[in-house]
């Protein structure tokens, strides 16, 4: 690969644009003021062509290979005491021992409730905190180990899309300066030749491409987060780390920038860490979803499996929890999962499953052994004593055989754990079948 | 819960009529660079016991709607004409001594962040205190406070008469909108506003605050209105949609006719720019183009047709130079649009809906 990013300078920009250009905003030129955006209108925007630029859900490629895989992956973070002498007096455990690969091209989308540490993941990915533990093997290197030099020339590849475009753009830069900024960190190209690749951008992602000298605060929220998503382009990635992009834009802003996020994927071949708490948007832009609790992924597994049959008591109580416009229909509140109470501290996780003190399923197995994350499908990993279905969770633990316990969690004397398939990152060609508890394949 | 049929924004007030009443509401605020009319002729009703739902983009109108309701606005800095009506009393123009009673008393207002809506220096019981004081001048403190920990025990915080005299800092996201709820209903308010109760917070907590908003609705039979741009949560809170668009009423209707036969372009574009969690996943995400336009020169004619991907369908360039006005939809009574389409049911079941939920297109075939 050529370390010139303008290498790849022949990008069909009217593809990409074409759905911001329908978008309008670009019609802000040159010397007309901001606020008369929409008197630059005269052809009404054509409901066929804008269908045509809004995409379908992202599917699965099955034969990606990872371009980044994360294995047992841990941030701890030090609490310290107060008073002069600050002793550390225990650890945040933020993260501890995630593991999953993201493949070259897709999007992985990790999702939970807030304090479970999935933007922690994403911010040990782009390396803004050294892990703990574990390791991240990007082509060939080991992120979690890398000096912060030698670091450096790796972060071109892996860049980051932030939630808050009002805060994570530097006011007193203007956009020009904002999205050639890593160009010319990393010193790729000559400073004459910042520019054009800027302007180059700013059309890739839609923006008026004249705008450059512009500040952040003379755009609207969704443009400033195509300024962001510029941002993070400038140096070709391979991998993008999307915190809640959408989450802080209007409704139908959201839709735009989610398109975009599209088209940069396939034009690209980028591949996407995409955290939301969003449900749905997850669902439209992920063929694969991970679902973190406390720290822990507790279910990982294509978009079908996760949607639609999941088995862990925990993502079947987040998607009951979604508001579904098609309730308008039938009329009231659709029946869900009570969750009780908030998440417990990281600080001091239950022992055993951590999910247990709000579970309905918990019982004395829960408190005692943790539950491994079990590969139950083909593409189907789960972390829970009693997954099963909605409404078929089974009445015995089903991971007894292969932690050698019984019932109540308690070690069987003489036992050895049959568990050959523990944790690892990807997805193993045979898996553990609850039916029949056996190892089955294909 | 059974949907009525809801009562048209635009009939007559009556004595035992709607609990609130807003006629021809109208907000200007004078700028430097002229007037901005945030809010133009809106008029709506909300029953005792009913929800009304009000969507729309930021800078719709809709907080600066229901501000207005709360005789928010300070009266140097904003003209407010029309009429709102709350409970038998015309609030417009009311002394502010007056408002005062009424404010937090017959109606309170929930707002979006719950960090910034509670005073950091007080304690979360202190605070609920006061505005349970502020209307009781009789109450002691002892009673007061009482009464806080009653709110707090209510809206469910754990422990209540320990987490009282907590700072709103030690308290979870969750709880914090629980504490607001529960200052905001600690005199029985006739009237709630709840302006994006939910937005800043998870799946899971917002499914707790929508229950525990519901499961109070019923206790205390007050008139409810629900501002959020989460179609999800009107479909399963509200009685009534209010659509709303650079200050006005573009669509108004029960929810099940907005969300199941919108007929107004801009709603279609509302649903079809969220996924849906239940959808198909061969469902396009088409977003409504462009930005919504300023306030201070609103477009000619329809407010919505420089963003309008139907606006071919109109004959002639009505729709650039004349105001469509809400006139009734072609299915059923109470349910209001504003728009040029002659056929909209056709275009939606036929061009839209395909494209946006194509296996609901298929069941309607």
């Amino acid at each position: 690969m050529s370390q010139d990013p303008n290498a790849k300078v022949g990008i069909d920009v009217s593809e990409v644009g074409a759905n911001a250009a329908e978008t309008g905003e670009r019609d802000l030129s040159d010397h007309v003021d901001v606020v008369d955006d929409h008197e630059a209108f005269h052809e009404p925007p054509d409901f066929h062509a804008l269908a045509e630029h809004g995409h379908v859900a992202t599917q699965l490629d099955l034969d990606a290979e990872p371009i980044i895989t994360v294995d047992n992956l841990k941030m701890y973070f030090p609490v310290k005491s107060s008073g002069l002498v600050r002793r550390t007096v225990g650890h945040v455990q933020a993260v501890d021992g995630v593991s999953f690969q993201v493949p070259r091209g897709g999007s992985l989308g990790l999702v939970g409730e807030s304090g479970c540490g999935k933007s922690t993941t994403g911010r040990l990915i782009t390396r803004l905190y050294k892990p703990t533990g574990g390791s991240m093997m990007f082509e060939g290197h080991d992120l979690a180990k890398l000096s912060t030099s030698e670091m450096k020339p790796l972060r071109r590849n892996v860049q980051m899309i932030f939630q808050d475009p009002y805060t994570s753009l530097n006011p007193r830069h203007t956009v020009g300066s904002i999205v050639g900024a890593p160009l010319a960190v990393h010193n790729i190209v000559p400073k004459d030749k910042i520019l054009p690749r800027v302007q180059e951008l700013l059309e890739v992602v839609g923006l008026n491409p004249e705008h450059y000298n512009r500040y952040p605060n003379e755009f609207s929220g969704g443009q400033r987060q195509r300024i962001g998503i510029a941002r993070a382009l400038t140096l070709n990635p391979k991998l993008l780390v999307a915190d809640e992009p959408v989450s802080a834009l209007d409704v139908s802003i959201q839709a735009q920038v989610v398109n975009l996020l599209q088209d940069l994927q396939r034009e690209f071949d980028i591949a996407f860490l995409f955290i939301a708490h969003d449900l749905a948007v997850v669902r439209h832009f992920c063929p694969e979803v991970a679902v973190m609790y406390l720290g822990k992924i507790v279910e990982i597994g294509d978009r079908e499996t996760i949607y639609g049959h999941a088995h862990h008591p925990y993502t079947q109580a987040l998607l009951s929890a979604v508001p579904d416009v098609k309730q308008a229909a039938i009329g009231g509140r659709r029946e869900r999962i009570r969750l009780e109470g908030d998440v417990p501290s990281p600080i001091n996780p239950p022992s055993g499953c951590r999910f247990r003190t709000r579970c309905q399923f918990a019982q004395e197995i829960c408190a005692k052994v943790e539950p491994p994350l079990l590969q139950i499908g083909k593409r189907h990993k789960v972390a829970c004593h009693f997954a099963g279905e909605l409404g078929a969770h089974p009445a015995t633990p089903v991971t007894t055989d292969l932690l050698g316990v019984d019932d109540q969690g308690s070690p069987v004397p003489g036992a050895t754990p049959s568990n050959t398939q523990l944790t690892g990152p990807g997805y193993e060609k045979t898996w553990y079948d609850l039916r029949s508890k056996q190892t089955t394949g294909v | 819960m059974t949907i009525t049929s809801p009562s048209s924004a635009a009939s007559q007030a009556d004595v035992d009529g709607p609990f609130l009443q807003v006629e021809d509401l109208t907000v200007t605020f004078p700028t430097q660079d002229g007037p901005v009319q945030a809010v133009k002729g809106l008029s709506y009703s909300v029953e005792l016991g009913k929800t009304l739902g009000i969507v729309g983009e930021s800078g719709s109108g809709k907080s600066v709607s229901s501000m207005a309701v709360m005789g928010l606005h300070d009266a140097k800095s904003s003209e407010i004409t029309g009429s709102i009506r709350v409970g038998g009393t015309e609030v417009i123009g009311l002394g502010e001594s007056r408002m005062r009673k009424l404010r937090g008393n017959a109606m309170a207002m929930i707002f979006q962040d719950a960090l910034a809506a509670l005073h950091p220096f007080y304690r979360v019981g202190d605070q609920l205190a006061e505005a349970y004081a502020m209307h009781h001048p009789k109450a002691s403190k002892r009673d007061a406070r009482r009464k806080a920990i009653e709110m707090l025990d209510r809206v469910g915080i754990p422990q209540p008469d320990r987490r009282v005299d907590d700072f709103p800092h030690q308290f979870s996201g969750g709880m914090r909108q629980r504490a607001m709820i529960a200052m905001g209903l600690i005199n029985d308010p006739s009237l709630l506003i709840a302006d994006e109760p939910t937005t800043a917070l998870d799946v899971t907590v917002q499914a707790q605050i929508l229950d525990l908003l519901q499961d109070l609705q019923r206790e205390f039979n007050s008139a409810v209105i629900i501002i959020t741009h989460d179609l999800g949560v009107i479909a399963e809170m509200a009685d009534d949609v209010l659509v709303m668009y650079a200050g006005r009423c573009v669509e108004y209707g029960t929810t099940k006719e907005i969300l199941t036969r919108p007929e107004m372009p801009y709603s279609w574009g509302l649903l079809s720019s969220i996924p849906d969690v239940t959808a198909s996943t061969d469902a396009r995400l088409i977003p409504i183009p462009g930005n919504p336009p300023s306030l201070l020169k609103p477009p000619s004619g329809c407010p919505f047709h420089p963003r309008c991907a139907h606006r071919d369908k109109v004959p002639g360039d009505l729709c650039v130079t004349e105001l469509p006005a809400l006139t009734p939809a072609s299915n059923r009574a109470g349910h209001l649009k504003r728009c040029h389409l002659p056929n909209p049911q056709e275009i939606y079941q036929l061009e839209v809906l395909p494209e946006i939920a194509p296996d609901l297109a298929e069941e309607i075939r």
